[in-house]
């Protein structure tokens, strides 16, 4: 495993690998069972839950409708309380100015918050290319940037992991990055949390520069929100001169009456709590309190271009809670890795294709990577119909070009099954020849075959039974 | 009341026992069953995997075959998720494309008339005891599509509960899918495989002999992997266990 999603393999491959594999399966199946039990009852304390839902579902998608006013509003109000604002395409020039202000500052480390949109650019690599070292401080994104792996959860980026795997990783790697680890380090979770705080305290203290990003971005006052377990991003927000936040457009909320729908939604729907331990809110710079500089880099990096499509722009909506990975079968037994990016399960295979388009082998294999079971949908806490999006991608890879033999196969049942005759002589067929048929197929039908017996074909279909019997 | 049969496609070429069933079943509570020669399939595997304009003949040819019934009562959950949640989404495409409002037309015309088996007997007909005879023990499994998409709640398990002889056996972890999802099962076989693992796993555990579900496709692949291991446990549409009676009992059709 390698800290890059690049020229990953196609998810079916890569979720074969990873079903062979017990212990993950039985890591994954424990931790999202776990939570998947308590959100539920979490949420099941609330009785307004559906009217929540459903105006978290207006209140983005009123707001994605509006996203250039908001955006600009948004612009206007930070640079009045003291901070700057740049504008950043795509993944390339949203690396390449946080890499510039970090030089302008004259340091060559940085401590960071958890944060998607700063994984999904890249840009620890793209720092480390300019001499600047990035520390990640997320108790999880350590273990993972220690273990020189890959995130394979949106809240839980470790949860492929178990305790004595941790445990290794800490004792091995985490002299070459600062403190090192206790000698006679257990695999306790009091002994690995401390070893985890003692090494970050030590880049805290330090840290003259910290880069974050933001569940939320309030247009009304211009002040930006991230909401944590640990309290790591607390040190980070708030003591070095200097925070850089990179956020995604679409986190933007219009007032704080609409933060309060969030405020409830997403700790319910990710940790399943009623409120998450560390809710850190800042509005530009405030002399002699916090940063005093503040660098908000708003990102595109493919977001208009799902905004103007009319079914995937719903994708948007995400809050990134991960309810949705938590309840997924095949996310339970692929594991994260198998998705090729830094947003799996459900949510991942319709973002992911959307923002990075369909042309590599693993993005085209996204949208299949479901059984359309609805569970998802069934959780989200902004009510992304993910099913509908899914299928709305898969004809997009189909369009294409698809796979020849499917495209072939779905012409030929095209023909028969708009010509009953037609279907009539197939079955007659295959109900006299039923004897012949073979338990496993070769070529592509093995795929069917290696688990499954091929159905058995009946004597006569209905169709048959009904001219007999009843006409 | 004369109703349509939409037997499926599935059930008419693979587990036309089913459709004979359904067809017993109804005409036993006084029913008039028709089958419009017509039919064939509602699209839904085109559908789902990326071929929307595969689907679109499919969708007028099941618009025509079935106008003018009040009731088109399908056995099969995904197949009525399919007409009533994506027909109305295709036409409404076609519409947008410029294609003109026709396919839409048909498809809201027909989406609110096409009911699923458990719906039409406990909705329209107002049945719960059918009076049939099963003397096993049943566990059943919800699939995906009646239980989410359809919202068939615990329909299926009040007809079974006023089953007599029948025991009903809690299946765990029965909201689980079961790993078919029509051509996911063999596009991420290993997944699906799995799934099924789990499912199978569970389903021997409740001490069943029967598996019942609503939805021969999901039945087809947990059959398969069954039938691949020798299992001792027997997979069956809800509509043969309702069809059988004392003095018709339930026999293996093929």
């Amino acid at each position: 495993m390698t800290g890059t999603f690049l020229g990953m393999p196609a998810f079916p491959q890569a979720a074969a690998r990873a079903v062979r594999d017990g212990q993950l399966r039985a890591n994954l199946r424990h931790a999202t069972h776990t939570i998947r039990d308590k959100r539920a009852r979490a949420v099941a304390e609330l009785d307004d839950w559906a009217q929540l839902r459903a105006a978290g579902k207006a209140i983005k998608d009123h707001t994605l409708r509006h996203l250039d006013r908001y955006l600009v509003q948004l612009e206007e109000t930070v640079t009045a309380a003291g901070g700057t604002v740049h504008w950043a395409a795509d993944a390339e020039e949203a690396n390449r100015i946080v890499a510039g202000l970090v030089k302008a500052t004259g340091q060559s480390e940085i401590v960071k918050v958890k944060s998607m949109a700063t994984q999904e650019i890249e840009l620890n690599e793209a720092l480390a290319a300019e001499g600047i070292t990035a520390y990640e401080t997320d108790l999880a994104e350590l273990i993972v940037q220690l273990g020189d792996d890959r995130p394979s959860h949106i809240l839980v980026p470790a949860i492929h992991r178990n305790r004595a795997e941790i445990r290794e990783i800490f004792a091995e790697r985490m002299a070459a990055w600062g403190r090192p680890a206790p000698r006679g380090l257990t695999d306790s979770p009091a002994e690995l949390a401390e070893a985890a705080r003692l090494h970050l305290r030590e880049k805290f203290l330090r840290a003259e520069v910290a880069v974050s990003g933001a569940n939320f971005m309030v247009a009304e006052t211009g002040t930006l929100v991230v909401v944590e377990s640990e309290g790591n991003g607390r040190m980070c927000l708030t003591l070095p001169r200097t925070l850089i936040s990179v956020v995604g457009i679409e986190k933007v909320v219009p007032t704080w009456r609409d933060l309060e729908v969030f405020l409830q939604l997403l700790p319910h729907s990710s940790t399943a709590e009623r409120m998450n331990p560390y809710t850190s809110l800042w509005t530009g710079t405030a002399a002699g309190d916090g940063p005093s500089e503040f660098h908000l880099v708003l990102l595109d990096n493919g977001r208009t271009t799902a905004l103007a499509d009319r079914i995937g722009r719903q994708a948007l909506r995400c809050i990134r809670c991960s309810a949705c990975l938590n309840v997924c079968p095949v996310y339970e037994r692929a594991g994260g890795h198998a998705y090729g990016s830094v947003y799996p399960g459900p949510i991942g295979a319709i973002l992911t294709p959307q923002l990075r388009g369909t042309a590599s082998p693993v993005d085209a294999s996204l949208p299949y990577a479901s059984s359309l079971c609805g569970a998802c949908y069934e959780v989200c806490p902004v009510a992304i119909d993910i099913p509908e999006v899914l299928v709305h991608l898969r004809e997009r890879v189909a369009e294409q070009g698809g796979h020849p033999l499917e495209r072939a196969a779905m012409a030929a049942a095209g023909f028969v099954l708009d010509h009953p005759a037609a279907l009539t002589v197939a079955e007659r067929l295959a109900g006299r020849t039923r004897a012949l048929h073979p338990r496993r197929l070769p070529g592509p039908g093995r795929a069917w075959t290696d688990t499954r017996d091929l159905p058995e074909v009946p004597a006569e279909p209905f169709r048959d039974w009904w001219r007999r019997n009843r006409t | 009341m004369r109703v349509a049969l939409f037997a499926t496609c599935v059930n008419d070429a693979l587990f036309p026992g089913t459709a004979v069933a359904t067809v017993r079943l109804l005409e036993r509570l006084g029913v008039t069953v028709d089958f419009p020669a017509g039919q064939t399939c509602c699209g839904q595997p085109q559908y789902n995997t990326g071929y929307r304009g595969a689907c679109e003949p499919l969708v007028r040819r099941t618009a025509e075959a079935f106008a003018g019934y009040d009731h088109v009562v399908t056995p099969s959950g995904s197949c009525v998720a399919m007409v009533r949640d994506n027909y109305p989404r295709i036409g409404a495409r076609a519409a947008a494309e410029g294609r003109g409002t026709q396919l839409a037309d048909l498809a809201t015309e027909l989406a609110p008339r096409v009911v699923e088996l458990t719906e039409f007997l406990i909705d329209v007909l107002g049945v719960e005891d059918v009076g049939a005879h099963f003397p096993h023990t049943v566990t059943y499994h919800p699939s995906c599509h009646g239980l989410r998409l359809l919202g068939l709640g615990d329909r299926p398990r009040r007809l079974l509960s006023a089953v007599k002889g029948l025991e009903l056996v809690e299946l765990p972890g029965a909201e689980e899918c079961c790993g078919f999802g029509g051509t996911f099962a063999v596009k991420n076989a290993a997944v699906s495989a799995a799934m099924a693992e789990d499912k199978i796993a569970n389903a021997l555990g409740t001490g069943a002999r029967v598996l019942c579900g609503a939805d021969n496709s999901c039945l087809l692949h947990l059959g398969a992997t069954l039938r691949r291991r020798r299992a001792p446990l027997r997979p069956l549409h809800l509509a043969e266990i309702l069809a059988s009676t004392e003095a018709h009992p339930w026999r293996p059709s093929r």
